[in-house]
């Protein structure tokens, strides 16, 4: 059994969710200064899916991701937390590349492994939000893909998914190999012992770059980014409701919803 | 890319009828056709699903694409994504819209790849480019912080909408059309991903899509016990408990009640927010309701820069007391 999980490197979604801001002429977006990189939260929940399944049933666990200047400690969690192995494709080519480019470019790593049963990715990163690479790499690779997985279990040889829908869940059955995305209610990646950690930081890992890979990565780009600008601000002017007490408070809100006819 | 013509939407069917989000497609769909001078379609796909092309015509679309096909039911991806390549590669419209749903999210993208274009999902502005003509393909990055505008030169050009962003058209039953079937030609060893069984959480209560007031919690609320609190106002308001996605995760709500940019996009008359700091990937869900009230012990909380009445204060005091009083103001 080989699972292949797919991680991207973010910078700390919880730590610059304020404070974020925009540069329109560079159409860039600027984090806040000393915003950490993080393993993007919906990938921590794939690996965590696939540390389940190797701790149930045994498995390997390859942990790929790719960009440019990548955090080796931040992405060396993922083997403290239970991975096997870690492959980082790592090229000045592969900064700021779209959905199409990522996919093809994590096809090549993956077919370059060869062998797998189960491919996880998240169900979209926090920084482009774009939910495609998965997708993608499934449509590439011709195997089944089951996106937004609530859990993942193997039985009889297949894997068996629930998957969030609006009203609900699904439960989904597909022979392997097959790829699934992950959501949020997997639940969090488990927290590495420091041992572990320490460990971790001295394994050996596979780094490639895009000559090795033989992809111009770049070149596959197909979408164009033309304009980014903050987003639009509900404009209101809060008005604090006080009293003498918590709940005096709350029956003044009570009043003024009832006065302003909210209700 | 000039053989490559109109807009296409793919029209969700949702218990037998067309719902808004379907019909809110339809009205970008209409708008993006005019302002290319060129035709809008709409498909439907599903079993016994005809009857609706009418309404789909009444939305706007000149010509209906049906795919009718009692293996075509309930969604199951790989059905759909055969349905859609085929119909895709038949029509070759220049633009195709889906809805940001369960299903708009999961078929796009994999139609994209297999069509080999691309496709923007969660798209908050379509508009096209007076000069290129290409679609200017607006979505929020980065939680929410930040907004991206894509084009594309490869076509059809796809992207899901998210919801609620503009009144649906209004039908026009006048409005004349044609509908074409097509053949689904669906080999059944084609659905690799097979679909066990459908759950329905909704716990008899208003769907959160539909209420009219909100009562949502978040990570302060602490357990699922105190959620019993915010149900228990939903109930007196008739409206509907939702809660942020750090609450979902915990289980103290379903994962179907989660308001957010990965939950639900909700838009009440009314949305009240207890325990709930306002991380902007959560506004980004409920920024648009029409009042937004914030309980938060914490002053610097970011929601009270969204709310239009806020008390600072431990909800497990506010809460019941603020509940009471509506009690003996709200008639009968």
């Amino acid at each position: 059994m080989r699972i292949i999980v797919c991680i991207k490197q973010v910078p700390d979604p919880q730590a610059s969710s304020s404070g974020t801001k925009v540069d329109p002429e560079a159409m860039r977006v600027i984090v806040p200064q000393g915003t950490p990189p993080v393993m993007s939260p919906y990938d921590e929940n794939a690996l965590e899916a696939a540390i389940r399944i190797k701790d149930a049933h045994g498995a390997r666990v390859t942990v790929i991701s790719a960009g440019r200047n990548l955090a080796k400690p931040v992405l060396r969690k993922s083997l403290a937390s239970g991975a096997d192995e870690l492959v980082l494709l790592e090229d000045a080519a592969f900064e700021k590349l779209d959905s199409y480019a990522t996919a093809h470019l994590l096809v090549a790593a993956i077919r370059e492994i060869g062998e797998y049963d189960l491919i996880l990715c998240g169900r979209q990163a926090a920084d482009t939000d774009a939910g495609q690479v998965g997708s993608g790499i499934a449509e590439i690779l011709k195997i089944p893909c089951i996106t937004a997985a609530s859990k993942v279990e193997l039985s009889d040889g297949k894997v068996l998914v629930e998957r969030v829908v609006s009203d609900g869940f699904e439960v989904i059955e597909a022979p392997m190999p097959a790829l699934v995305t992950a959501s949020s209610e997997i639940g969090d990646l488990r927290y590495p012992k420091l041992k572990d950690l320490q460990a971790a930081q001295k394994m050996p890992i596979t780094v490639r770059g895009a000559q090795a890979l033989g992809i111009d990565a770049a070149g596959l780009k197909r979408v164009n980014l033309v304009r980014l600008a903050e987003p639009p601000r509900r404009k209101t002017e809060c008005r604090i409701i006080g009293g003498e007490t918590p709940e005096e408070a709350g029956a003044n809100l009570a009043l003024k919803v009832k006065e302003a006819k909210l209700l | 890319m000039a053989e490559y013509k109109g807009v296409m939407t793919y029209c969700e069917i949702a218990e037998g009828s067309l719902p808004s989000i379907s019909r809110e497609v339809a009205g970008f769909g209409r708008k993006l056709a005019d302002d290319l001078g060129e035709e809008l379609c709409a498909v439907l796909v599903g079993s016994d699903v005809g009857n609706l092309a009418q309404d789909a015509i009444g939305l706007g679309a000149d010509t209906v694409y049906v795919v009718d096909d009692p293996l075509l039911k309930e969604y199951q991806t790989d059905a759909y994504l055969s349905v859609m390549e085929k119909v895709v590669r038949k029509m070759m419209p220049r633009i195709l819209i889906l809805g940001q749903t369960s299903v708009g999210r999961d078929l796009a993208p994999m139609l994209a790849f297999r069509l080999d274009t691309t496709a923007t999902l969660d798209c908050v502005g379509l508009a096209i480019d007076p000069g290129t003509k290409l679609l200017l393909q607006t979505k929020p990055v980065f939680g929410g912080n930040a907004q991206a505008t894509f084009t594309s030169d490869f076509c059809p050009q796809i992207v899901t909408v998210r919801d609620k962003l503009m009144p649906p058209p209004e039908p026009d039953a006048s409005k004349q059309g044609e509908v074409i079937t097509l053949d689904a030609g669906l080999d059944p060893a084609a659905i690799r991903a097979s679909l066990l069984k459908r759950v329905t959480e909704n716990e008899g209560g208003v769907r959160l899509e539909d209420a009219s007031i909100i009562v949502s919690g978040g990570r302060g609320i602490g357990s699922a016990e105190g959620f019993d609190q915010l149900q228990e106002l939903a109930a007196l308001l008739k409206g509907a408990v939702g809660a942020s996605r750090p609450a979902c995760d915990n289980r103290w709500l379903a994962p179907n009640r989660q308001v957010g940019i990965t939950g639900k996009i909700v838009n009440p008359d009314l949305y009240i927010a207890i325990a709930l700091s306002g991380s902007i990937q959560h506004l980004s869900g409920c920024a648009q309701s029409k009042s937004i009230i914030a309980i938060n012990k914490d002053p610097e909380a970011p929601i009270f820069n969204y709310a239009d009445f806020g008390v600072v204060g431990d909800w497990k005091k506010v809460l019941p007391a603020f509940r009471d009083k509506l009690k003996e103001l709200l008639p009968g």
